[in-house]
């Protein structure tokens, strides 16, 4: 993929996390008062479709942009081959990817 | 060969901005990790939450929430720089560095009123 292919896709991911990072950290901030149990999280994420499909498409967006961004770094500022840094991110990003959908259908209720 | 000038807000962001992103990077498959605890049963993720409820940890989520904000608000001016058009030639929008550093330690702020139990509601 071209220099100009990541960096388009680094900033359309971006414009896409951006607002999902809002709705995130309010979220956050509104779940934590009081305390996490299972059930309430479960109980927000698994009674509606909309939060699983919210996450599917925040971990999708965040998959790409992460690696490309860690790209950017290791290029920049270690001296690993550039091949390698390309090979590394790219499990990373799978790796962000599977990690993220297991943990979408772990909240989700669908395999209850 | 002259090295560029670095004792500038806008330096300060990028460098802000490009660590919590690599923080941002390291926590994230933790993160999944944990939430994939819900796949082994509610008593699982449950003893999980308890040890995420001890202060340290509370500090520690509060460090990440911070940096999450950090990251939006400082990646939020890279587009706005990047994607839109400049007003003036010298117009790197360093007045949206205090504004996001101030939102990231207003997000902060409420997340330990929170988290702490100082909320009014």
């Amino acid at each position: 993929m071209t220099e100009a292919r990541l960096f388009a896709l680094q900033r359309i991911t971006a414009m896409v996390l951006a607002p999902m990072v809002l709705i995130h950290l309010a979220v956050i901030v509104y779940a934590v008062r009081g305390g996490l149990t299972a059930e309430e999280i479960l109980a927000r994420t698994g009674t509606s479709a909309l939060w699983p499909l919210f996450y599917l498409l925040f971990v999708a967006a965040a998959a790409i942009h992460a690696p490309i961004g860690l790209r950017n770094i290791l290029r920049e500022w270690t001296g690993l081959p550039p091949r390698l840094v390309d090979g590394l991110c790219l499990v990373f990003g799978l790796a962000l990817a599977g990690l993220g959908i297991r943990a979408v259908i772990a909240i989700s209720g669908w395999t209850a | 060969m002259r090295s560029a000038p670095r004792h500038h807000a806008s330096y300060v962001a990028f460098v802000g901005h490009r660590l919590s992103g690599l923080a941002l990077a390291i926590f994230l498959p933790l993160h999944f990790l944990a939430l994939g605890l819900a796949l082994e049963g509610r008593e699982t993720f449950d003893g999980f939450l308890a040890y995420a409820d001890m202060p340290f940890v509370k500090a520690a989520e509060w460090g990440l929430v911070v940096l999450l904000s950090v990251h939006l608000f400082f990646g939020v001016r890279l587009l706005a720089l990047e994607l839109l058009p400049w007003r003036r030639d010298d117009d790197l929008r360093t007045d949206w560095i205090g504004w996001g550093a101030g939102g990231a330690v207003a997000v902060g702020l409420i997340f330990l009123m929170g988290a702490f139990g100082f909320d009014a509601g």
